[in-house]
């Protein structure tokens, strides 16, 4: 199990957008679902937002009518790993692209009021924490962004998020976290199982036998 | 004492891990081309093959060309990166022997009407699909839900999934609705009611009179979008309709069936089981909705005022502004006020038969408005779309100057040509209206087949009372 000291601290400046229910289409747009690779997707992430034009899987941002007052274009904001935003942020679709264009643009933390289920799940399969905190605390963070370029540490062994002399714990599963700071591979793990697996589905296969057909 | 979710979660429960999360045997996997690619990669990199064959089950759905004809095959596919796609499906299916109901294929459809239609979901089933819509398959008593591309490795790799249990909320559907509302508006209700978060972190069962008096197709609508209340698992306990609906479409000899017919009639929450939360809702008052914004919440009656910012909470100002802007609404409207461009009738939501012949029934004899300039019928699956022919349901919508298509997701993703134009307004049957869904800059009205039939006709919403 090989530890990944440089994951224990996510620092930072935040680049904040203020809206609820950010869905994975705005993350990423359907057009570069069609990549059949895992990595490659930076330059789409929130591409309807990015761009003032309609952009193709393979068409780079170089080639695109950037918008300048979007956040991720915004100097010091478009080198920033830490992503605020509010309530259910990664609802609807399941697409895990949306995790890798946030991984491939750089953003390694996303806090917020809440996720979506299936988004939450993907995020620690491929190094992005998300992290849920309150409303109020929420909202006191993007006070802050409205002051100054707000910088934060995120420790992730603590669970703590520091910001000057003020600091915000928050809860993430032991498991899940984990993932991120060993990078841990579920395959790998579940197939130490296997033995179990495997008698699992022989009782099955007598008791429930319409399942094997 | 138990839930029907908690009975289906102990009956696939292998061992819980080291690390407090379980390992849920997985029953079925159904399989398409966009999610999938880099979990066959993953695995032929771990040189690993499938755990179990015959839980796999594939098709194209996303990319597909819906204008396909006879003698289309994946080659044939003119957009270079989608053919790349549909084809790595084809060479992974047969690389590793899944079975995949092809391009070629008149079964082909979309992979969540294929599966029940096929009888390869049945009631009792873990179900899992690098696709949020899964849960549709929870209509059958179902354990079923989205998953992302490494769960997909997971499940092929492992027949297992690694998940943490849910918890358990009870949605009550009571009473009769009015003839013009149909499963879709009582499922766009119940979002606008709790909000797309309201059901994350819960399975969701639906029950009540009202779910025992619809069909499976209609379960299949309701359970399809409880993950646009938030909700990765959606689910209905299996009934006599649902024996008898598995019944027509199985392909288990008869002794089989009656035996595992015994086991299906158990899959019910018991009289004292514990919900962590219960919502009742009477569904004689709901009228038919139509979704004004850019999240399926921003959900109204067909003839009401859309919001302005400033009849709205503090809150959610942002949030309407945003939409408002969006979806091109100044002033004060109502839904009524707006002039339509295109009219789409498909998706996983409402492309099944039921759906078609409601909206056919409306259309039967009329013609679209002159403002639609494309009014589109695809449906769900080869299967719907041949039984529609022989009913006559093609030539209804044709002659009212739709365009009958090949079965596919279609315009509700817009990952084939099937797209909305810049600033296009489109009453669809399908399940999100977010920003670019439909196209760069479209705008989505979600509806029923019903009421989208009406917009056809009249260029507007319609009044279902009046016309």
């Amino acid at each position: 199990m090989k530890s990944n000291s440089e994951g224990l601290i996510i620092d930072g400046v935040v680049a904040h957008i203020d809206r609820d229910n950010i869905d994975t289409d705005q993350i990423i747009p359907t057009e570069y679902l069609k990549s059949i690779k895992k990595f490659g997707f930076e330059d789409y992430l929130f591409d309807g937002w990015r761009y003032k034009d309609d952009g193709k899987l393979g068409v780079t941002k170089d080639e695109r009518v950037i918008d300048e007052n979007f956040i991720l274009n915004k100097n010091p904001f478009n080198e920033s790993k830490i992503l605020l935003t509010r309530d259910n942020f990664g609802c609807g679709s399941s697409r895990e692209h949306a995790v890798w264009a946030l991984r491939d643009f750089g953003i390694k933390a996303v806090i917020a009021s809440s996720f979506g289920d299936i988004f939450y799940n993907n995020s620690f399969k491929n190094g992005v924490l998300p992290i849920i905190l309150e409303k109020k605390e929420i909202d006191f963070l993007f006070d802050q962004t409205q002051q100054k370029v707000l910088e934060l540490s995120i420790n992730l062994q603590k669970k703590e998020i520091n910001y000057g002399e003020k600091s915000i714990s928050f809860h993430v599963e032991k498991h899940l976290i984990d993932r991120i700071i060993y990078g841990l591979d579920d395959v790998d793990i579940t197939l130490k199982e296997k033995d179990k697996i495997f008698d699992f589905e022989k009782t099955r296969i007598k008791e429930r036998p319409w399942i094997f057909k | 004492m138990k839930t029907l979710y908690d009975k289906l979660w102990e009956e696939h429960h292998v061992t819980q891990l080291d690390s407090g999360e379980s390992l849920l045997y997985i029953d079925r996997h159904y399989l398409h081309e966009v999610t999938s690619p880099q979990a066959f990669e993953g695995l032929i990199k771990k040189n690993l093959k499938p755990w179990r064959l015959n839980a796999n089950i594939a098709t194209p759905d996303h990319n597909v060309p819906t204008t396909r004809g006879n003698n289309f095959n994946s080659e044939s596919i003119t957009d270079e990166i989608s053919k790349i796609q549909v084809v790595e499906l084809d060479k992974n299916c047969n690389k590793f022997g899944i079975k995949q109901f092809d391009i070629e294929s008149n079964k082909q459809g979309i992979v969540h009407v294929i599966g029940p239609e096929l009888g390869f979901t049945i009631p009792g089933m873990t179900i899992v699909c690098g696709d949020s819509h899964t849960s549709t398959h929870g209509a059958l008593g179902c354990l079923a839900m989205g998953i992302g591309t490494s769960e997909v490795e997971h499940v092929l790799a492992t027949q297992c999934l690694k998940v943490s249990k849910l918890k358990n909320m009870n949605v009550r559907f009571e009473g009769e609705p009015d003839e013009h509302v149909s499963s879709k508006d009582i499922v766009l209700y119940l979002i606008g009611q709790i909000g797309t978060a309201g059901g994350t972190g819960y399975a969701i069962e639906f029950s009540g009179s009202y779910i025992s008096s619809i069909s499976v197709e209609g379960r299949m609508t309701i359970c399809n979008m409880a993950i646009e209340a938030g909700a990765k698992v959606g689910l209905i306990a299996p009934d006599n309709k649902t024996i008898e609906y598995v019944k027509t479409k199985s392909f288990l000899d008869d002794d089989t069936f009656n035996q595992a017919k015994e086991y299906w009639k158990t899959l019910k929450s018991d009289d004292d089981a514990k919900f962590d939360k219960e919502i009742i809702i009477d569904v004689s008052k709901i009228k038919p909705q139509v979704t004004w914004g850019t999240s399926p919440e921003m959900v109204l009656n067909y003839d009401e005022s859309i919001p302005t910012v400033f009849d709205t909470k503090d809150e959610n100002k942002k949030n309407v502004e945003l939409a408002r802007d969006y979806m091109g609404i100044e002033n004060e409207t109502k839904l009524s006020d707006l002039t339509f461009d295109k009219v789409f009738i498909g998706s996983c939501t409402n492309s099944r038969i039921e759906d078609l012949r409601q909206a056919a029934e409306i259309v039967k004899g009329k013609t679209i408005a002159s403002n639609i300039s494309e009014a589109i019928v695809v449906p769900g699956s080869g299967l719907v779309k041949e039984q529609a022919e022989n009913e006559g349901l093609d030539k209804v919508f044709t002659d009212a100057g739709f365009i009958w298509r090949d079965p596919g997701c279609s315009m509700c993703l817009g990952m084939n040509p099937d797209q909305l134009k810049p600033y296009e307004r489109c009453a669809s049957t399908s399940n999100r209206n977010f920003e670019g869904r439909q196209g760069y800059l479209g705008r989505t009205h979600l509806m029923s087949p019903i009421m989208a039939a009406y917009t056809a006709i009249n260029g507007t919403i319609g009044d279902p009372y009046e016309i």
